[in-house]
This record gives C-alpha cells, structure tokens and sequence, in this order.
C-alpha cells in the first residue's frame, strides 16, 4: 500500500496542472480539455442525480440544449419582444435567462414524472428529450437543422475569450464550483436528505424529510448543471445547431456518469475523461478498421457499459482511487456549538397518544380490529402477542405509514390518522423500524444525524456556499450526544453498514432521539441483543421514561419486557385480548391459552 | 381534409398502430417477467427486417456473424458452468445449441439460392437467424444482473441498444432499404382502398395476438411465464427456472420484434437505426398501459398510430414532438392514478 496523501496536497497539484495546461498543450488537446470540462459538468448533475439520488435521466442533452439555444437566441436576434429585450445581446444575462427557464422546465417536467416509481422517470426523459431535439430541429426561430450562427464570445470585464485557450479557464472554473458546491451539499443536512432517497425513503419520511422535494432539488440542480454547460458550449463554438443536443449525446452522459463512478463527485470528471478520450480515439482508428466511416466506437460503449455494470457497479473511480490514494479527512465535533433547542415535554402523566377503535382491513383480511390503546407520558406500554397479531400493522396505523379503515388516532389530542408520517414526526413522534433501515455507507454519526433533520433549516443554497456550518455543527453535536447516550461513542465515525445487528438497532433508537421526540415507538429493540445490552438499553429506556418520555413498544422478549414497562396490551388476530400491568397479564388466562395454546 | 384523405391517415394509423401494439406487447411480456425496459427491442425490428432485405438480395446475412459470436461466447460461459458443476454431460447439448445450430444455419445460407428462393422461405431464414439472438442476449447479458435494481437493468438495456446499433451499422451500411409487398393486390371497400400489405400486417398481428393469447391461456410454458410475472420467488419455489423464462420470455419478443420488421419493411424505408423510433413508440403504448396491461397497451397502441398519422397531415415537421409528448399527459394520468410507490425494490 502507498502511503496515502493529504487531500489538499493532489487538489493543489491538479489545480497547477490546469493552470499551465493550455500554456504548453497545443490547441487540439486543450479543445479536447475544453470538451471533458463541459462534459463533466453535466455528468456531475448525473452523479447527483443517479449515484447519489437513485434517479436517471437519459434526456440531460436536452437541458444542455436549453441552455445553448436561449443564449444564442438571446445573443444574436435582432428584434427581440419587448418584454425580453433587456436581456438581448449580453452572454451574461443570457445565462440568468437560461438558467431560469430550465429550472422553470425542469421544475414542470419534474412534477409530471418524479411522483412515478423508479422506472417511468427514464422512460419520460427519453420521450421528452427526444421531443425537445425534434423541437430545436423545427423552430424555425432557433434556425431549424442548421442553426444559429454568429454568437459573440464571453466577455469578462470587457476582456474578450475568443480563443479556446482562453474560455478554458471559464469552463474549468465553472466545473470546479460546481464540483465544490455538490460537494458541500451532499456533507449538509439537504444531502443527507439526498442521500436518503436511495434505499431510505421510508425512513427518511419518518424522519421528517420530504423525500419529493429533495428529489425535485436534484433534478434541477443536474438541469441547471447542464444548462450552464451548454451556455458555455454556445459561447465556445460559436455557433449552435440540434445535433449535440440528441438522445444519444444524453445517453453519452449517463455514460459518463456510470463509467467514472456514479455515486462519485470526481468520478463525473474521470467519466468524462474516458469517454471523450475513448471515443476521439476510436473515430480516429476504428473506420480504419472497418474500413468504413461511422459511429462504430458505440459498439465499443455499449459493450463497455455492459461490462462495467455486470462486473463493477461502482465505475472506475475505486480503481482510480487506489492509484492515487487520498486520506480520508476525519470530520471534527465542535464541542463549543450551541445545544440545539428542546421542545417542551408534556407534563407526566398526561394521555398523549389515544387509538380509538382503529381497524385495517386487506381486503378480506382484517389485521386491526376495533384495536384501542393509550400512552401516557413518562409511561411504557409495552404490545405483545404472537406472530401475525397484527402489531406492527398497529404501528403503522399510528406512526402514520398506513390509514386506518376506520377509526381514530389521537397524538397530543390532535388527529393524525391519514396525515402522514412526515407531519407526525414534526408533532414529535419518532420511531425505529422492525426490519433496520439504516444507510449503510454513511457513519453512524451522519445517519443519526438525519433524526435531526426537522430541527434544522438551513436549504440547498446556504449548503452549497457554506453558510449552514454553525446549524450543521449543532446538529451533529446532537446526533453525537445521541450517540454517547446509547452508548455506540466508539463507533460514532464507523460506517453504519459495519455494526453488527443489535447496535444497529441501538443507533435507530438514537437516531429517534435526535427528533426529540415526547413519543418513541419502538419495534423490536431488544432483538439480537446481547444480555449486557439489554442490560443498558432497558437502563437507557428507564431514563427516557424519567424524564417524561412516553414509549411504545413492540417486544417478544419477555423477561425485557416484564421487568421494564409500566402497562401491557395483548394482542392476538389483530385483536386486543388484554390489558394490564405485567403481572395480571402474565397471570390472564386469555394470554396464556394465546402463547401457550389451549389446554384440552 | 376531405373523407377520403381522413380514410387513408387512419388506414395509416391503424396498420403502424397493429406494429406498435405488438412491439408494445412484448415490452409488457419482457418487464413483468424479467424487470428489464427493452429498449432493444427496435433493433430486432430493424434486424429483421435489413437481414430478409441481404436475404433477398442474395448475399448471407451479417447478422449470421453476431449470432455465431454470441453463440461461442454463450457455449463458453456455459460449458464453464457446467464442468465447474460437474455436469459434463450437458456440454453436448450446450454445444449444439449454441454452436451447432448457428453453424448448421450457416452451411444453409451459404448453400441456398437465397434470392431466388419463395418470399416465405426467405422470412423464415431470417427469422431463424435473428430470432436465436433474443435468448442469447438473455442469457450473456442479462441472466448474470438478473437481481439487480430495475434502473441498472434500464441502463444496460440502452447500453445494449447502443451497441446494437453501432453494429447494424457494420452489418446493413447508412443505406436505407425496404422490401417488395407480400402482395400486390389493392381492395376497393367503399370509398377506400385498401393496401394488400396493410391487410398482411393487420391479420399477422391479430394472428400473433392470438397465438400469444392461446400460448399464456393453454401451454405449460405460457403459465410458467405468466406465474413468473406474477411472483417471481413464488414461481420459482414452484419449480420454474428463472433463467429459462427470462429466455423464453427473451425468444418470444426477438420473434415479435423480428416479424414486425419483417411486415413493416415493405411500408416503410428501415435504416439500420430506424428500429429505435419504432420501438419507443410501443414505449409510448405500453406505458399508456401502466407496463402491465396488455389490452390497454395494445389500444394505446392504436391511439398513438393515428396520432401519428393525423399528426403528418396537419405538422409533419412536428410530427415525432406530437408523439412522444403524448407521454406527458399520458404520464400525469398515471401520477394520478397509480398509488405512490415509496421504496423501489
């Protein structure tokens, strides 16, 4: 193993890299330098949007089109309608034009097809890039299939880049703040968001997280991405005409962003890289080959793509990063922050949660019937009964997962059945999952962190330029305090995906505190518990209980559950056979014919 | 526009319409049993139809050398399967399926008089060359992502498609071409007249959507497929391989892809990428059907050929823009109809 370098020490020497390049590069390969920079900066909206969000779109070459034609409309018509003629003639102005119309089609676009499941996403965006090409082709206000010409190059305080030599540094600029605020973004509390979407969303939601807004966000900003892209391609060539905006061009991005490594910032520029590389190359010997002239190098990205995706879902990147092995930055607590601010606990004793005949039916199936419960705060209330009672059915009729065909829910004496699980948690319900829903590549600490999330506010734009780092700080002192509270303090900075079964139940519930929660749900949290750890976490409960929390919980440990909680309901066929303190419960005959089976 | 001209567009509409609902079909077929969005499957349109166009001009089909290759490549993966398994005794039949089958249709192409042969013979040698390549495909492409997400399976699909037709380029050339009518005859029915070919593609598509109907209702392999699409894990506790419904599944979309190319060939010029377009408007129809019904898709089938039709009368230049932004609305309903999904996978 190479001995790692510092992060900042390979940035350095890639930024003095650019910065001589096309000083002693001759123009060809600086145009070819030119085209990475514009590429990557659409595959880098791609890696947002696919590696990181868990969405595809084939049809970015249609947003790169947007940006090319509304500058080159706006640069070199002539008569321009009145109420756009302010922004005529200025390349800079027509940026601030472009941007906003594509966040506008964007925004619609999005609307229509990011409510549909995974799939019909791609479909949508190959139909509307295919439109929106056929559409630049026929307008004859944007010149048909030849074009725009005549488009004047970008001035900078009234220094011309005519040269490609010059817009290089435009270009490389332009990919590097992006790269810099993507990856701002994805280390704040609207990327943590972000990176929930993939495999999270239930989660996420139950979290408080909109998990549609943040999939609208990153389907813009990948537009925006490529609207600047185009802006700059435009002002580049000088000219603009239909072909580069086709499908195929869109599926050459979505290449670029697969092959580099799409859950990748830098992957997007090495994606880039390779494939533009590749495919000069390839135009140049292939027809050579065949002895006919063709896009033949397709044959080859095609092929490639296949095989990358067969044998090495995560693109070349990892590959890349063994040869130049970076240190991992350790992320530092600031002890110093502020404590983020507590809701008021309801006053012990006081009903907070009230089910009142709630009933689910499947179809035929009835899993609740007419099922009743109340929690107090500062009280545990502990549901058991066989497999398939219909517990955890009950559980999601309170935490707002599911509706209830019938009857209510009542949490602080304010209806909730049917609102949702997102406005729940925001009235301070929090709760862990059954089955652990955890992301497994991010730490413990990040993960916990996203139980915070409603105690924040602070946006995409303050994330990206930084101005979230005083809220960021106090949120992940408080995801950190969570941490030390369970106890999994020597984890705080371990992948989540690393801890064995039970801890990962514990970090759930610390996550459900990071809420700050006045109700916790809990399903199944002693499960796969070693004795000592159930030691503590009944301990840990205990206290929560101390303080005024009220619990509900899900257990099929006995001896946890009768040494700990105040009260019990049983359930048995999504009935309620029973309820009680422990002892009378353990003793109801009722109960005992339900666990143990009748006695003839 | 006069009734005659309205007669003539939905003649149109309706012949490309009975194209598209078949390649709308098997998209349907090929996503519920397997996952997989067959992009692809305009090559297969475009395949068909260019290799019968070799065929009748008497020169062996490129498209023979794609399926010798995956042929070997298939009978390598699998033979390694199969002795790291210790089954030596199926290296036979890999064998001869793989490698023996494109070879005895080699030894028939270079040996027939290919375009003097009868315009039903010439259809069934293409169909046999291209057809093989729907389960090959599966089977070296898609069998060993068989679990993957949906979207990486998307991915691969529009990968496959690009090297498809960077291949068709190799094989057919730029040159567009089409075939000679199945028949000559013109029908006068009322006011109209109708084209013999168009009658050709209308009755073969009803005949394959019947023989499709009857293959799901009454066969052993039909069930398997329709179980399977059901309930993948279900069906194979039940015995049904995967691996051989995804290939069944693949065979029976290459041969409806291949026969549309090869009925629509004499309407339309086929270029070697023409089959993309074709394809993405079965898409169209087939997400008018939420990509799970089949009657639905194959009306939106129709829907989108008289569209299309209509829509080159009034805005030929907007012709395609017309078509595919029919799927926004078309996907607004959907968004309003179907319940939300919350977690893929």
């Amino acid at each position: 193993m190479k001995p790692a370098l510092s992060a900042r020490s390979v940035l350095g020497s890639f930024l003095a890299l650019l910065l001589v390049a096309p000083l002693v590069m001759p123009p060809f390969y600086v145009t070819l330098l030119n085209y990475i920079g514009l590429y990557a900066l659409v595959a880098l909206g791609l890696v947002l949007l696919t590696g990181v969000g868990g969405l595809t779109s084939f049809g970015q070459a249609a947003f790169v089109g947007l940006g090319a034609y509304t500058t080159a409309v706006l640069t070199t018509a002539t008569e321009l309608p009145a109420w756009l003629a302010w922004a005529g003639g200025s390349p800079w102005l027509a940026l601030f034009v472009g941007l906003a119309f594509t966040a506008t089609v964007a925004f619609v676009l999005g609307s229509l097809t990011l409510r549909l499941s995974g799939h019909y996403l791609p479909l949508g965006t190959i139909a509307w890039g295919i439109s929106l090409y056929f559409l630049f082709g026929t307008l004859e206000t944007l010149g048909g299939h030849t074009g725009l010409t005549g488009i004047p190059p970008i001035a900078i305080f009234g220094y011309e880049l005519t040269d490609g030599s010059q817009i290089f540094y435009l270009i490389w600029a332009f990919l590097l703040l992006a790269v810099f605020t993507t990856q701002n973004l994805l280390d704040s509390r609207e990327g943590r968001a972000i990176r929930a979407l993939k495999g999270g969303m239930v989660m996420a939601e139950a979290m408080g997280v909109d998990t549609a807004r943040a999939r609208m966000v990153i389907f813009v900003i990948a537009a925006l991405h490529a609207c600047a892209s185009g802006w700059l391609y435009a002002h580049m060539q000088r000219f603009v005409n239909p072909t580069p905006f086709g499908l195929h061009i869109g599926i050459e991005y979505l290449f670029m962003a697969v092959v580099g490594g799409a859950g990748q910032v830098w992957g997007a520029l090495l994606g880039a890289g390779v494939i533009t590389i590749a495919k000069q190359w390839l135009q140049d010997i292939l027809p050579r080959i065949f002895g006919q002239s063709g896009n033949f190098e397709v044959i080859f990205f095609g092929l490639m793509m296949i095989i990358i995706l067969q044998r090495a879902r995560e693109g070349l990147w990892p590959l890349f990063a063994r040869f130049v092995p970076v240190k991992a930055t350790q992320r530092t607590l600031d002890a110093a922050a502020e404590p983020l601010p507590r809701k008021p606990l309801p006053a012990r004793g006081d009903v907070i949660l009230e089910a009142k005949d709630v009933t689910r039916k499947f179809g035929g199936l009835v899993a609740n019937n007419a099922m009743s419960l109340t929690v107090k705060a500062g009280e545990i209330l502990a549901l058991i009964g066989p497999n398939g009672a219909g517990k955890s059915t009950m559980f999601n009729q309170i935490s707002g997962v599911d509706t209830p065909t019938s009857g209510e829910v009542l949490f602080l004496g304010r209806p909730v059945a049917g609102r949702g699980s997102r406005a729940i948690a925001r009235m301070g319900m929090s709760r862990t999952f059954q089955h652990v829903k955890l992301l497994p590549t991010m730490s413990v600490l990040e993960n916990v962190a996203i139980g915070a999330h409603m105690r924040g506010d602070k946006g995409v734009f303050p994330a990206a330029w930084r101005m979230d780092r005083a809220e960021e700080a106090r949120l992940l002192n408080e995801a950190a305090r969570q941490i030390e509270r369970v106890g999994l303090a020597e984890h705080m900075f371990d992948a989540a995906g690393s801890l064995a079964l039970g801890q990962q139940r514990i970090l759930e519930i610390a996550r459900a505190l990071a809420a700050d929660p006045c109700l916790l749900l809990l399903d199944e949290p002693a499960a796969g518990l070693r004795f000592k750890e159930k030691q503590a976490l009944a301990e840990l409960l205990r206290k929560l209980r101390g303080e005024g929390m009220g619990i509900l919980l899900v257990e099929h440990d006995m001896d946890f559950v009768m040494g700990l909680v105040d009260r019990v309901v049983v359930m048995e066929f999504g009935q309620k056979i029973a309820e009680g303190l422990p002892e009378e419960v353990q003793q109801n005959p009722a109960v005992l014919e339900a666990y143990l089976g009748g006695v003839e | 526009m006069d009734i005659q001209i309205a007669l003539l567009l939905a003649q149109d509409g309706i012949t490309n319409g009975a194209i598209y609902a078949l390649l709308a079909l098997a998209l349907v077929l090929v996503f519920a049993v397997t996952r997989v969005i067959f992009i692809p499957q305009g090559e297969f349109v475009a395949y068909g139809a260019l290799t019968l166009v070799m065929i009748q001009a008497g020169t062996v089909p490129a498209t023979l050398w794609l399926l010798l290759g995956a042929g070997v490549l298939a009978a390598a993966v699998d033979a390694r399967g199969a002795l790291a398994s210790g089954q030596k005794g199926r290296l036979a039949g890999v064998l001869a399926w793989n490698v023996g089958y494109p070879a005895v249709l080699a030894a028939l192409l270079y040996g027939l008089p290919l375009a003097t042969l009868a315009l039903p013979l010439q259809v069934l040698l293409a169909l046999l060359v291209v057809v093989p390549m729907g389960p090959l495909m599966y089977r070296l492409i898609y069998q060993p992502i068989a679990a993957a997400p949906v979207l990486i399976l998307l991915i691969v699909s529009v990968a496959v498609h690009v090297g498809m037709v960077g291949l068709g380029l190799l094989f057919f050339g730029a040159e567009g071409s089409r075939t000679p009518a199945f028949s000559e005859a013109r029908f006068e029915l009322g006011p109209m007249l109708v084209n013999g070919q168009t009658i050709w593609v209308i009755a073969a598509s009803i005949v394959l959507i019947v023989a499709l109907y009857l293959f799901f209702g009454r066969t052993i392999y039909g069930k398997a497929l329709r179980a399977t699409a059901m309930n993948r894990n279900g069906a194979r506790l039940m015995g049904i391989s995967p691996a051989l419904a995804g290939r069944l599944t693949f065979l029976l979309a290459a041969l409806i892809g291949a026969l549309s190319g090869v009925l629509i060939a004499p309407i339309t010029t086929i270029y070697y990428d023409t089959g993309f377009l074709i394809g993405l408007k079965g898409f169209v129809a087939a997400i008018v059907g939420g990509l799970a019904s089949y009657p639905i898709a194959a009306a939106g089938a129709v829907l989108v050929g008289l569209l299309e039709a209509f829509s080159s009368f009034w805005a030929s230049a907007y012709k395609e823009v017309i078509v595919f932004t029919l799927i926004i609305p078309v996907l607004l309903w959907r968004s309003f109809t179907s319940h939300h999904v919350e977690e893929e996978e």
